[in-house]
């Protein structure tokens, strides 16, 4: 039982270990970083280059960046056109199941919140594949609420197999796993790994973490070596901006995507940059400084940092933000989202994890794409 | 005489192949035809099986479609997206493109020296984007392949030659036709490509990224042409070390 008595950097029986060369190296990066001393001319000097250092990273994400905003979007308009040309990728989220183990108190799915459970059997959940897959979408990303007992490996390995029926491209939002549990996933069809490590402040975290296997940070934040080691094509990383300093937090978030594709040349890195929402029983939750100025500047600092990186901007955010934003940098955008559990196919039977801004349909975002001039796209890869 | 590119056995009177991965897809075909193209790529992993939108449906007829294996890490990968575009009704051209690297996008020249052994066995004409070095590029030949496409620079750049020097080894060492991929980012730099004795270019980013798209398609066209009919017309010498001695040296000899 991992409850705010159990040590949160210690590994628990069961979790692999695979060292902590990215990890060291991204917390004493970060610590390291001072926002406050960088200057109008580092600012300068970093949107002059080409191939942005971790420094360069750090200058633009602090406060002397601001006044620079504009320019900012502007060169990182530049980069994403160059790397993704006119294309807008979209895809939709499902929830299979919202049970779960930890106790993570800015999250509607903690297992102390009183919410309509449930999970969906193999019949339901090719019930809502069809329904999503007839909207004409081609891109999928599972997720489940955190709970190994309730939605096993296999579960969720059974559950991909079908997405990959109806579905070009599967990605999965789930607790973390071993690299050998990643190995057998991607058999089962799944090629993107995405885990949020929501603050990379470790003392922050203890505090936000207080039970379930979830407080067992470094298990978390090697999720993405895993999966790589797994065999999988991507990974996604994300900080959920506003639980701690939030400059620090997309620093570590870009550095630990900036080593892992130094170490894993091949590997497609992604960002997400979700802010934190009001969930049910709980509507005062909000992103507290992180306003969308700080988003945006957040966003284009990923961008020229990394402007190879997929970049998803999440229903979360209100529409008029989204659709500027794919005009920027985000290369990625979710439609028809729901985030509770049955909603594309029936009435819905589990409640939702937090509350969505922008809850447009698959036709009025690809019909909002089509207006900034951009083209969307259902699937970009092939599997061979 | 006419001046034509020939490929695997194919002639092509355009000297100018256009990408296709960058755009709006309602602005493909304008490209297309103020390009002049005959040649367009295509990256069989945006080529919707019966989805929506399909980019098939905005190709011109009668256009030969190069699919590219852009996605593949590997030879056997890359192989497999050949055949799979080959069962598509895509045709037997195909564009090797491997890489291993999500950063640059730089080319794994070992890997494409081995699926181009492999697909031109299997009768394909394989078209093999490469960085440029002229020990591989002789491989390429060995293995079967119709062309050499060397990169000018990282794809999507558009820095232009970046890799001029090692492009003008190939075009001087290899009997293959030599066509510059990558990183071209203006006419200009695609003018200069044929004036050093390219037989093509290729382009994508500068053109999706342009503007006015067809215009810029255009801008291109025109250049390829005139930087071929200079190199066709030969190029005046360029004084690199002051003026020719006007009194010559060698004007005591006899027998």
């Amino acid at each position: 039982m991992i409850d705010q008595n159990t040590n949160h950097m210690e590994y628990q029986p069961g979790m692999e270990q695979i060292g902590s060369e990215i990890q060291d190296a991204v917390i004493s990066k970060m610590n390291e970083c001072d926002f406050d001393s960088y200057t109008a001319a580092d600012v300068r000097q970093a949107l002059q280059k080409d191939v942005l250092s971790p420094e360069d990273f750090a200058a633009l994400l602090s406060p002397a960046a601001d006044p620079f905003l504009e320019e900012m979007a502007h060169r990182a308009q530049q980069e994403t056109r160059k790397h993704f040309g006119n294309s807008v990728m979209m895809f939709t989220p499902l929830y299979i199941a919202n049970y779960c183990e930890n106790y993570c108190i800015y999250c509607g799915f903690n297992c102390h919140n009183k919410i309509r459970r449930a999970k969906l059997s193999m019949e339901e959940i090719e019930k809502e594949l069809k329904a999503i897959s007839d909207t004409g979408l081609q891109e999928i990303l599972i997720l489940t609420g955190e709970s190994r007992t309730a939605s096993s490996v296999e579960y969720i390995g059974e559950a991909c197999k079908l997405a990959r029926k109806y579905f070009r491209v599967v990605g999965i939002e789930i607790y973390p796993v071993n690299s050998d549990e990643y190995a057998y996933l991607h058999t089962c069809g799944v090629d993107y790994v995405t885990v949020f490590q929501e603050t990379y402040n470790s003392d922050k975290y203890a505090t936000l973490h207080l039970g379930g296997h979830k407080r067992i940070f470094p298990y978390r934040f090697n999720a993405q070596e895993r999966a790589l080691m797994g065999g999988m094509r991507g990974v996604g990383l994300a900080a959920l901006l506003g639980l701690d300093d939030f400059r620090k937090d997309a620093f570590a978030t870009g550095y630990h995507g900036w080593l892992l594709q130094r170490k894993y040349p091949h590997a497609e890195i992604a960002f997400s940059c979700p802010r934190l929402r009001p969930i049910i029983n709980n509507d005062k939750i909000n992103p507290k400084d992180v306003h969308e100025r700080q988003l945006l500047q957040v966003i284009c600092a990923y961008r020229l940092f990394m402007p190879f990186a997929s970049i998803t901007i999440s229903s979360r955010e209100r529409a008029g933000f989204r659709d500027n934003i794919i005009d920027i940098a985000a290369t990625k955008i979710s439609a028809g989202v729901s985030t509770g559990i049955g909603d594309h196919s029936g009435d819905g039977k589990g409640d939702e994890q937090f509350e969505i801004s922008d809850g447009r349909s698959y036709d009025e975002i690809y019909k909002a794409i089509k207006d900034k001039g951009l083209q969307p796209v259902m699937a970009d890869y092939i599997y061979v | 005489m006419k001046d034509e590119l020939i490929l695997g056995g194919h002639s092509f009177s355009s000297r100018f192949i256009l990408g296709s991965g960058k755009y709006s897809l309602e602005l493909i075909k304008a490209a297309v035809e103020n390009a002049g193209a005959q040649i367009i790529t295509l990256a069989l992993r945006r080529a919707n099986e019966g989805g929506v939108a399909n980019i098939l449906d905005y190709i011109p007829e009668g256009v030969t479609l190069l699919p590219n294996t852009s996605g593949a890490r590997n030879a056997d990968e890359a192989v497999r997206i050949a055949r799979l575009a080959r069962e598509c009704g895509c045709g037997d051209f195909v564009k090797i493109e491997i890489m291993r690297d999500s950063k640059y996008l730089l080319p794994d020249n070992q890997e494409t020296i081995r699926a181009t052994e492999i697909l031109a066995k299997e009768g394909f004409v394989v078209m093999p984007y490469m960085y440029p070095d002229l020990n591989v590029a002789r491989d390429l030949v060995n293995a079967g392949a119709a062309c050499v496409m060397p990169l000018a620079a990282p794809i999507g750049s558009n820095k232009g030659l970046a890799t001029r020097e090692f492009i003008q080894i190939l075009i001087d060492e290899i009997d293959l036709p030599i066509i510059v991929d990558a990183g071209i980012g203006r006419p200009s730099q695609a003018c200069e490509a044929m004036e050093m004795g390219a037989a093509a270019v290729m382009a994508n980013t500068a053109i999706a990224t342009a503007g006015d798209i067809p215009a810029m398609a255009e801008a291109f066209k025109k250049a390829i042409e005139a930087g071929r009919t200079a190199y066709l017309s030969g190029l005046g010498r360029v004084m690199e070390k002051g003026a020719a001695a006007s009194s010559p040296l060698t004007g005591f000899l006899q027998d």
